[in-house]
Parts: C-alpha cells; sequence; structure tokens
C-alpha cells in the first residue's frame, strides 16, 4: 500500500479496484479469434472455457477465502449429473437444466459449508477430500442412475434458443460456454470488488481477527462456499450438455487436484488466474496428448514443484512482478 | 469353535497393522512440524521396490531385504527434506499440498518409467504362505507376522518416544515448538530424524504390503488416503491414537469388503467423517 492508497475513502478504493481495464476488454474480445483462427479446436475451446468457470469457482473460495479444498469436483460432478439425468428423464432444455444443476449445486454447497466453515487446516483439507471421495462412491455404487463406471448414457438436449444445434465442431458449444463463462465471471468480478470480497480476503489473511472489526468469518465463509458450489454446478451442467454425456471421473480426485494444478499455475486469488491457468493446461495436455497419462503426471509433478518454489503467485503473479520491476525503472 | 466374525476381525487388525506402520511416521512428523507431507506413501513406495529389485535382480531373501527398504527410504526423504521440504515449514497448507502432491506425481511417473504400470510379484518363503486353523478360525501365517511386526514397531516407538533422550526432544518438540527452541533443543535436526524415521517405517509398510496388496506405481496415492485418514482420525502425533485408528480403519476396510461389497470404500470415508465432525483433532489429538 502506498500512501496514495490510503488516501482513498473506502469507497473510491473499491471503485478505483473494479474499474474496467483495457486489456481486459481486449482479452475477451480475443475470446471471439477462435471460430476464425481455430475452428476446428472449437470443442476443446468450449472444454476450456467450462474448466476456466469451474476453476473461477475455485478460487473464490480458495484465492479468495483461503479454504483448501481437495474435493471440489463434487460439486462440478453433481451439476454435471444433475444436468444429465434431467435432460435424460424430464426434458432437453438447456436454460431449466442448467437452473435445476445450479440450485442442487448450491443446496449441497450450503449444507455442507456448514460442517466446512467449522474446520482449519488439515482437518479441513480431510473433509473436503472426504466428501468428494464418498460422492464418488456413491455415484459408483447407483449405477442405476448414474450408470456407474460407464458413464451416463443416453443424454439429449434441444438446441440452443431452438435454433442453434449442437454440432461435431462445438460451434454453438463454444458460443454457449463462453457466454456463460462471461456472465459468471462478472457475476464473480461484482463480488470481489465489493466489500463483502474484501472482507474475504481479510478472512484469509487473518481468520481470527476479522470478526474482531464486524466481520463474521463463519458466516462469509458459508456464503462464498455456498456461491462457489453454485458455480462449480453451473460448470459441471454445462459439460454433461455439450458433450452429451457424463463420466465418473467428474467426481474423481483426480479432477479436484487438475482443478487446483489449473488455478496455482494461473494464480490463485486473481480473476483471471483460474482462466489463464485452465487455458495454459488445457492446451498444454491437448498437445502432449500422444504420451502416456501418467508422464503427464510427470511434467504436472515438476511444474507443481517450480511453481511452489520459484513462482508463488503462478503465470500472472510473475508476470505483474515483472511488469511492477520494468515500470520502476 | 468362533464364528467367522473373528476371522474378518483377525484380517481386519492385520490390515490394520500393516495401515499403521504405513502412517505413523506421517502422524509424528505432522505432529511435530504439521507440514502437510501428501508425498508420504512415495517414500513408502520406494521402500516396496526396493524389496522388488532386491529379491527379483539380487536374488536376497525376503527378510533381509527388510531393513534395506526401510534404509533406502529414510536416505531418499532426508534427500527431499535438505532439499525441498524445509523451505516450506512456514509457508502454507496450501503450498505444502502443492509441493507434496507434484512429487508423489514424479514418483508415480518415475516408476511407472522403470518397472512398468503393472502389478510386481515376489516371492515370499513358502513357510509364510501357508495358513491353519485355530478355533475354527484360518489363520494366514503372513497376517500373523504383520500383527507381530505392528505390536514391536509400536512397543518400540512408545518406549523410545518415552525413554529416551531423542524421544524426550521429540515430545517435547511437539508440545511446544518455542519452548523446545528456546530449551536449545535443536528442532531442525529433531525434525529431520523424525522425518526420516517416519519414511523409513513407512517404506519398511510398503515393503510388507507387496504381499498383502500388491505394488505398482499408482500405491503412492492410492494408499495416501487411508493414510491420511489414519493420522487424521488417530490425531497428530499420537502413537496410540493412529494404533487405534489403524485398527479401527482396517476392520471397518475389511468388514466392509466382506459384508456389504457393493458399498466399496464408502464405509471407512464415512467412519473417518463421522469422526472428524465429531472431533475434529482426531481421537487422540490435543489441537
Amino acid at each position: 500500500m502506498t500512501l496514495s492508497d490510503t488516501a482513498l475513502t473506502p469507497q473510491a478504493y473499491i471503485r478505483s479496484q473494479s474499474r474496467w481495464r483495457p486489456i481486459e476488454i481486449v482479452f475477451w474480445l480475443s475470446l471471439l479469434l477462435p471460430y476464425v483462427l481455430f475452428p476446428n479446436y472449437l470443442s476443446l475451446a468450449s472444454q476450456i472455457a467450462i474448466t476456466a468457470m469451474f476453476a473461477l469457482s475455485l478460487d473464490l473460495i480458495l484465492g479468495y477465502a483461503g479454504v483448501v479444498s481437495l474435493g471440489h469436483a463434487a460439486f462440478f460432478g453433481i451439476g454435471a449429473y444433475t444436468a444429465g439425468i434431467f435432460s435424460k428423464f424430464v426434458w432437453g432444455e438447456l436454460f431449466t437444466g442448467l437452473l435445476v444443476a445450479t440450485a442442487l449445486a448450491a443446496l449441497v454447497g450450503y449444507v455442507t459449508s456448514f460442517i466446512i466453515a467449522r474446520f482449519r487446516h488439515l482437518t479441513l483439507i480431510m473433509i473436503t477430500l472426504g466428501l468428494g471421495l464418498l460422492l464418488h462412491e456413491a455415484a459408483n455404487s447407483a449405477s442405476w442412475l448414474t450408470g456407474g463406471s460407464d458413464g451416463l448414457q443416453g443424454v439429449q438436449v434441444w438446441p440452443l434458443l431452438g435454433v442453434f444445434k449442437f454440432d461435431l465442431y462445438g460451434k454453438t458449444a463454444y458460443g454457449y460456454s463462453l457466454a456463460m463463462l462471461f456472465l459468471v465471471f462478472l457475476f464473480a468480478r461484482r463480488i470481489i470488488h465489493s466489500p463483502f470480497g474484501l472482507a474475504l480476503r481479510g478472512i484469509r489473511e487473518n481468520w481470527t481477527r476479522m470478526p474482531a472489526i464486524g466481520a463474521a468469518s463463519r458466516a462469509h465463509i458459508r456464503k462464498i462456499y455456498t456461491i462457489s458450489a453454485a458455480m462449480a454446478g453451473l460448470a459441471g451442467a454445462l459439460i454433461a450438455q455439450t458433450t452429451e454425456t457424463v463420466s465418473l471421473e467428474t467426481l474423481s480426485f483426480e479432477r479436484s487436484a487438475d482443478v487446483l494444478v489449473m488455478l496455482v499455475l494461473g494464480g490463485a486469488g486473481r480473476l483471471y488466474g483460474g482462466l489463464i491457468g485452465a487455458a495454459v493446461f488445457m492446451i498444454a495436455r491437448d498437445q502432449f496428448s500422444g504420451i502416456a497419462p501418467q508422464f503427464w503426471y510427470f511434467w504436472i509433478g515438476i511444474l507443481l514443484v517450480v511453481v511452489v518454489m520459484a513462482l508463488p503467485n503462478g503465470i500472472l503473479g510473475g508476470l505483474s512482478a515483472l511488469i511492477a520491476r520494468w515500470r520502476r525503472k | 469353535m468362533l464364528p467367522p466374525v473373528f476371522g474378518v476381525l483377525f484380517d481386519g487388525i492385520a490390515y490394520g497393522m500393516l495401515l499403521f506402520v504405513l502412517s505413523v511416521g506421517l502422524s509424528v512428523t505432522l505432529g511435530l512440524m504439521n507440514f502437510v507431507n501428501l508425498a508420504h506413501c512415495a517414500f513408502a513406495m520406494v521402500g516396496g521396490y526396493t524389496t522388488v529389485t532386491l529379491m527379483n535382480q539380487f536374488g536376497w531373501p525376503f527378510f533381509a531385504t527388510l531393513p534395506m527398504a526401510f534404509i533406502v527410504s529414510a536416505l531418499a526423504s532426508v534427500v527431499f527434506e535438505r532439499t525441498l521440504y524445509r523451505r516450506l515449514y512456514r509457508a502454507t497448507d496450501l503450498d505444502q499440498v502443492l509441493l507434496t502432491i507434484g512429487l508423489a506425481f514424479i514418483s508415480v511417473a518415475v516408476f511407472a518409467w522403470f518397472y512398468g504400470t503393472t502389478q510386481q510379484p515376489i516371492n515370499v518363503p513358502s513357510y509364510m504362505r501357508g495358513s491353519f486353523a485355530f478355533l475354527g478360525i484360518n489363520i494366514a501365517v503372513y497376517r500373523l507376522f504383520l500383527i507381530g511386526i505392528g505390536i514391536v514397531v509400536t512397543l518400540a516407538l512408545v518406549f523410545g518416544l518415552e525413554y529416551t533422550r531423542f524421544g524426550a526432544q521429540v515430545r517435547a518438540a511437539v508440545d511446544n515448538q518455542r519452548m523446545a527452541r528456546g530449551l536449545g533443543i535443536d528442532v531442525d535436526k529433531t525434525f529431520a530424524l523424525t522425518f526420516a524415521l517416519g519414511s523409513g517405517l513407512a517404506g519398511l509398510g510398503g515393503a510388507l504390503a507387496i504381499e498383502i496388496v500388491g505394488l505398482d506405481p499408482v500405491f503412492a496415492f492410492t494408499y495416501l488416503v487411508y493414510v491420511l485418514i489414519i493420522v487424521s482420525v488417530g490425531g497428530l502425533g499420537s502413537i496410540v491414537g493412529s494404533f487405534l485408528a489403524a485398527i479401527l480403519i482396517g476392520v471397518s476396510d475389511i468388514a466392509g469388503k466382506y459384508y456389504v461389497p457393493e458399498l466399496g470404500a464408502f464405509l471407512i470415508y464415512l467412519v473417518m467423517l463421522v469422526i472428524l465432525m465429531w472431533r475434529p483433532a482426531g481421537l487422540f489429538g490435543r489441537r
């Protein structure tokens, strides 16, 4: 904090933080480029947009509120299975499917948030891990509903707005996922640049002192956890609708670990961290898809060690440090 | 004649002893430094592969490989402790989780590269393979041996902690690290030694586990979950806690697989969640 920052009134500080920067507008416009430049990679782009939304949801609890979760795929999977089952047994309309899936993920998130908000440190890590594994086992056992390890087959969705069919190239899928990602991002941005968002960062820095200045740590954690769960559920619902299948992998520990890696790679506690991380991770995985999965994880491991040891705030943190050094000269 | 439930109980306790040897080191190091080491089972895997290599390539007898499994894992862990871990003692949980999960990923890939992804076979001596009937239940010799090892390790650790100078230093550092430093105890050195001992025990556990659960490169993750459950349920830094938690989880797992196989591992996750919600610091945890 420099002197000029502290001289601002709180309102002015929040307003200055939440102003749209030119580079942000360029970033979002450039996301339309794949339609022109990489028309063959649109289904990958759609997957990236969805994964970015999932990473953003984790960023809200981990990056901003400091809640380490090793089981965030639970909500992604709940959203995916709910949307899949809904479109299979009720109807294939997209937005009602999204709504139902998001609502259920939010409900489960709300119920579990009472547990999450009570614990810290290793116990918290173990509880999030345990809940995730429990749900994975439950979905595996309930194969009459979920299809078990074969995945949920026979998901059929209607065309988007009754006009745009989901084609093999992912043209509709990418537009749909990108629009949803943008809406969710606006929502997350609004939260982060609000007094509530500031309080969350305070809780991350010091959990016990925040109540002393009037921010109820546990109630805030419960709120953001519920929001994050709903967002992860929405991302899951999108993957079910755009791929028209749901695999057990959506609930797996690997998915929780992958999203954590993406977020940390991009930079946790930054709005664009999850987005950049998801894009870099997924494009790299696509490029290296020829190598066997266990060797892919070798490089992920190396990457994690390097990020923790040398790049503690991820790609975006490293970039902003570079820019800051360049400006000082 | 005993009803079959005692057979399940016996197998469960033997399995629990194996899990105890695998996890007790992590419990003590976590209690000592609060370092979340998710690569603990990677060190166990080092021990397992040491045994496999010595037996299959060099023709060593099974029992001679066990001390080597301990030593190799302990040495490997010291290298990582000195080079990487020590920089993160004061870092956040997240950084520790990321570093150690990264190391676990690397270990899986490295062992898959050198040994392939298949299960590694070993031949334990024929007299360890048999079983005998006792009061109507079937007792496998190897499982009886596991229970013996578990008891010996527990007694050695409990007495070592209670009656040696080094044990007293470890206890002091677990109870109050700053005070222990103030009294002139070199907590970092104590930690490095404890870490090596704990990883060595994990390596021994990895070697012992081959006959029961097999050994492949994903061992570092499949058993990590069990180990973490035992450590968090038993309470950090508590040997008796880990011992009882290991038996509880071992028996629940075997009984669950025997009586309600369709539930899979559901039961042990449920046991862990219920215990953690009831006692967040574990059954014997003090913090």
